[in-house]
C-alpha cells in the first residue's frame, strides 16, 4: 500500500454527531483524512456513513428533521461558516449510490455542473466533457451519442455518468457511496485504477460494503458500527488477521453479529462487551488483550475473499 | 394435470363478478353523457350555425346568436387564468421547493386545500366586498375575473404541487450535489420535467371557470350588453359582460317565450367550448409527455 502523497489534513472532523428527530445515528466521531490518501469508511447499513459524507457537502441540511452538531472542516474553514455554500459543494464531489442519470442529455449531465457555476464557452465545455467521461471510463461507449439521454443509458453506465458529473466540477474531495453497486466487476476495476490515478489530484472518500474493495484502495480505513468508531487505522492493520477490535475482525470476516461471533462473546474477558454488544467498548483496556485473544485463534483463516458460513464452520470445527 | 380446485372456481367467478360491476359502473357513467349531449344536441339542431355563434342577442333574448355571451366567457376565462396560473403555479413551486415543513406551511397547506372547498357564491360574496365595493373596480371583466382566478387558485397549486413532486427527490439531490442552486435545479430539471402535469392542472381549470355562473353573477356578469357583433376586442376589461352560463341561465328563467331550441343552443355552445380547450390540453400533454425524459 502507498504512502500518502503528503501530511496535510484536509478533512478534519471533530464530535461530529447527527441526529434525524429524536434519533441520534453518529454519537460524536472525529477523525482527520490528509491530502491525497483514499479513505474508507466500511460499516454495515444504517451505521450513519451516508449521513456522514452529507455533511461534508452541507446536503444533510435538505433533510427536513436532520441536525448535525460538531466540527467538520474542509482546507481548514468550518464548513458551516462558509461564504458560499455552492463553491464548498463543488469542492466536494459526490457519488450516490443509486445512479442518477438527469433527464438531459448525456453532454448537458456533464455539462450541467459547469454551466450552474457560469461557464458557458462550447470549447471549454466540449473539453471539460471528453476529459470528465474518458476520467470516468465512460468516454468510448459514448462519444457517438452524446446528445441521447442520460436516463436511457444502462445502469452501470449511467453510474459511472454520475461520476463524470461529480468530476465535472473539478473537485478537491471526491465521496464515493458505495459506486460500484450497480456495476459490473470488470468496470469496477476500471473504476478502480482511475480512483488510484485520481488519488493524485483529490482526496478520496469511499463509502463501501465491500471489504474486499476498500482493502484495495484505500491508504487508511475506519469502521463504523451504531454510529460510532469502531476502530480507524492503516488498511494493512484493519484487514489483517489482527486488528486492534475484535469486531474489525468479525466484520471483515462477515461473521459479526451471528452465532459465532456472539459465542465468542461470551468467552470474551469484557462483560459489558457481552452484555450490551455496543461498540467503542472494545477499544479501551480489553482491546490489547482482545488482539492477542484472536492472534492465535484466527490465523488459519485464509486471506482473500472471507465467506461468512466457512468462517464459521471453520471456527464452530475447532 | 392443471386441475381446477373448489378454491380456483370461486377465484375465477369472483374474478368474472368484479369485471362485470366494475365494468358496469364506467357503463353507468358514459351512458349518461352520451345520453345528456346527445339530447342537447337533437334539440339544438334547428339553431347550430356560424351565424348563431357570431350575432349578437336581439329581440329581448329571444332571437339572434350569442356572440356577446361567447365573447364574454372567453374575456373572464383567459383573464382569470392569465392572473390565476402564474401566480398558483409560482405559489406551489415556493411551497413544494423552497418551503421547510414547519407549522407554517402546514397551515398554510390546510388552507389551500379548504380554500379549494369553498363554495363559489362564497367567493362570490367575497369578490363583490374585495374588488367591486373596496377595491372600487364596480362590476366589471376585472373584477370577475378576478374572483374567479381566486376560486380556481387552490386547484392550481394543488395540482402544481402534485406534479412537481413526482420529479424524483434524486434528480434534486444530483444537482445540489454539484452546486447548482435552488433555482437552477428548478429550472433545469424540476420545471422541464413536470410542465405537462402542471399545464394539464391549469387548463383543466378552464372548463370550471367557464361553467361558473355564481361567482360572476355579483361581480361583473350582466344580463345583456350590446357590443359590435363579430369583433372579438369589443369589450375592455372595465366593461360588465355577459356569459354564457350566465346567458343559460337567463333565458331559461326570466325570458319565458324563447325559442324552445335557444337555451339548448347555448348549452351546446358551453359544452363545445370546454371540450375544444380540454382537447388542446390533452393534446398539449400528450405532446409534453412524450418529451419527457424517465
Amino acid at each position: 500500500m502507498d504512502t500518502p502523497f503528503c501530511d496535510d489534513v484536509q478533512i478534519r472532523v471533530k464530535d461530529l454527531r447527527i441526529a434525524f428527530g429524536n434519533k441520534e445515528v453518529l454519537h460524536g466521531i472525529t477523525f482527520d483524512v490528509p491530502k491525497h490518501e483514499i479513505f474508507a469508511i466500511i460499516g454495515p447499513a444504517q451505521s450513519g456513513k451516508s449521513s456522514l459524507l452529507r455533511c461534508l457537502n452541507r446536503t444533510l441540511e435538505f433533510v427536513a428533521d436532520a441536525r448535525a452538531t460538531g466540527l467538520v472542516e474542509i482546507d481548514g474553514e468550518d464548513v458551516r461558516k462558509v461564504r458560499s455554500v455552492y463553491e464548498l459543494r463543488r469542492k466536494v464531489g459526490m457519488v450516490a449510490p443509486l445512479p442518477v442519470g438527469l433527464p438531459l442529455s448525456i453532454y448537458d449531465n456533464v455539462a450541467f455542473a459547469p454551466r450552474s457555476a457560469g461557464l458557458h464557452d462550447r470549447q471549454e465545455l466540449d473539453t471539460l466533457v471528453q476529459h470528465c467521461l474518458e476520467q470516468a471510463a465512460l468516454w468510448d461507449e459514448v462519444k457517438d451519442r452524446l446528445d441521447s439521454l442520460g436516463t436511457k443509458l444502462s445502469g452501470g453506465q449511467q453510474q459511472r455518468l454520475t461520476i463524470a458529473r461529480a468530476l465535472s466540477h473539478q473537485p478537491s474531495i471526491l465521496c464515493l457511496d458505495e459506486f460500484s453497486i450497480a456495476i459490473d466487476p470488470v468496470t469496477t476495476m476500471r473504476i478502480e485504477d482511475v480512483l488510484k490515478e485520481l488519488r493524485k489530484e483529490m482526496t478520496i472518500i469511499l463509502v463501501t460494503n465491500l471489504v474486499q474493495q476498500a482493502r484495495r484502495l484505500a491508504q487508511r480505513t475506519m469502521f463504523l458500527w451504531n454510529g460510532e468508531i469502531v476502530e480507524q487505522g492503516p488498511s494493512e492493520k484493519i484487514f489483517s488477521e489482527h486488528p486492534t477490535s475484535q469486531k474489525t475482525y468479525d466484520y471483515v470476516h462477515g461473521i459479526l453479529g451471528n452465532e459465532a461471533s456472539l459465542k465468542r462473546g461470551t468467552q470474551a474477558s469484557s462483560p459489558i462487551a457481552r452484555k450490551t454488544f455496543r461498540p467503542g467498548r472494545f477499544e479501551s483496556a480489553a482491546g490489547a488483550a482482545h488482539s492477542s485473544h484472536c492472534d492465535a485463534r484466527f490465523k488459519p483463516v485464509v486471506r482473500g475473499f472471507p465467506c461468512a458460513q466457512a468462517s464459521v464452520n471453520e471456527y464452530q470445527a475447532r | 394435470m392443471f386441475t381446477e380446485t373448489p378454491f380456483g372456481k370461486y377465484k375465477r367467478r369472483s374474478e368474472l363478478l368484479a369485471r362485470c360491476v366494475l365494468g358496469g359502473m364506467v357503463a353507468a357513467m358514459i351512458i349518461p353523457l352520451f345520453l345528456i349531449v346527445g339530447y342537447l344536441v337533437k334539440e339544438a339542431w334547428p339553431l347550430l350555425s356560424l351565424n348563431f355563434l357570431f350575432t349578437n342577442p336581439t329581440g329581448g333574448m329571444r332571437h339572434g346568436g350569442i356572440w356577446s355571451a361567447l365573447l364574454g366567457t372567453l374575456y373572464l376565462v383567459t383573464l382569470s387564468l392569465l392572473i390565476a396560473a402564474p401566480i398558483g403555479v409560482m405559489a406551489a413551486v415556493y411551497l413544494n421547493e423552497y418551503a421547510r415543513d414547519s407549522w407554517l406551511t402546514r397551515v398554510i397547506n390546510l388552507a389551500v386545500v379548504n380554500l379549494a372547498g369553498v363554495p363559489s357564491i362564497v367567493h362570490a360574496l367575497f369578490g363583490l366586498g374585495a374588488f367591486v365595493l373596496f377595491a372600487g373596480m364596480g362590476r366589471s371583466i376585472l373584477a370577475a375575473s378576478l374572483t374567479l382566478a381566486i376560486m380556481t387558485m387552490p386547484v392550481i397549486i394543488a395540482s402544481t404541487k402534485e406534479a412537481l413532486s413526482a420529479v424524483p427527490l434524486s434528480f434534486r439531490e444530483a444537482c445540489w450535489n454539484v452546486g447548482a442552486s435552488r433555482w437552477q435545479t428548478i429550472r433545469g430539471i424540476v420545471l422541464p420535467n413536470s410542465i405537462s402535469g402542471i399545464l394539464t392542472g391549469v387548463i383543466l381549470q378552464v372548463s370550471r371557470t367557464a361553467g361558473e355562473t355564481a361567482p360572476i353573477m355579483f361581480t361583473g356578469a350582466v344580463f345583456f350588453k350590446k357590443i359590435e357583433a363579430g369583433n372579438p376586442l369589443a369589450y375592455s376589461i372595465w366593461d360588465q359582460c355577459m356569459a354564457l352560463s350566465m346567458h343559460l341561465f337567463t333565458i331559461t328563467t326570466q325570458v319565458t317565450d324563447a325559442p324552445h331550441a335557444l337555451p339548448f343552443a347555448t348549452a351546446v355552445v358551453l359544452l363545445a367550448t370546454v371540450l375544444v380547450v380540454n382537447t388542446i390540453s390533452i393534446a398539449l400533454r400528450m405532446y409534453l409527455r412524450s418529451r419527457k425524459r424517465w
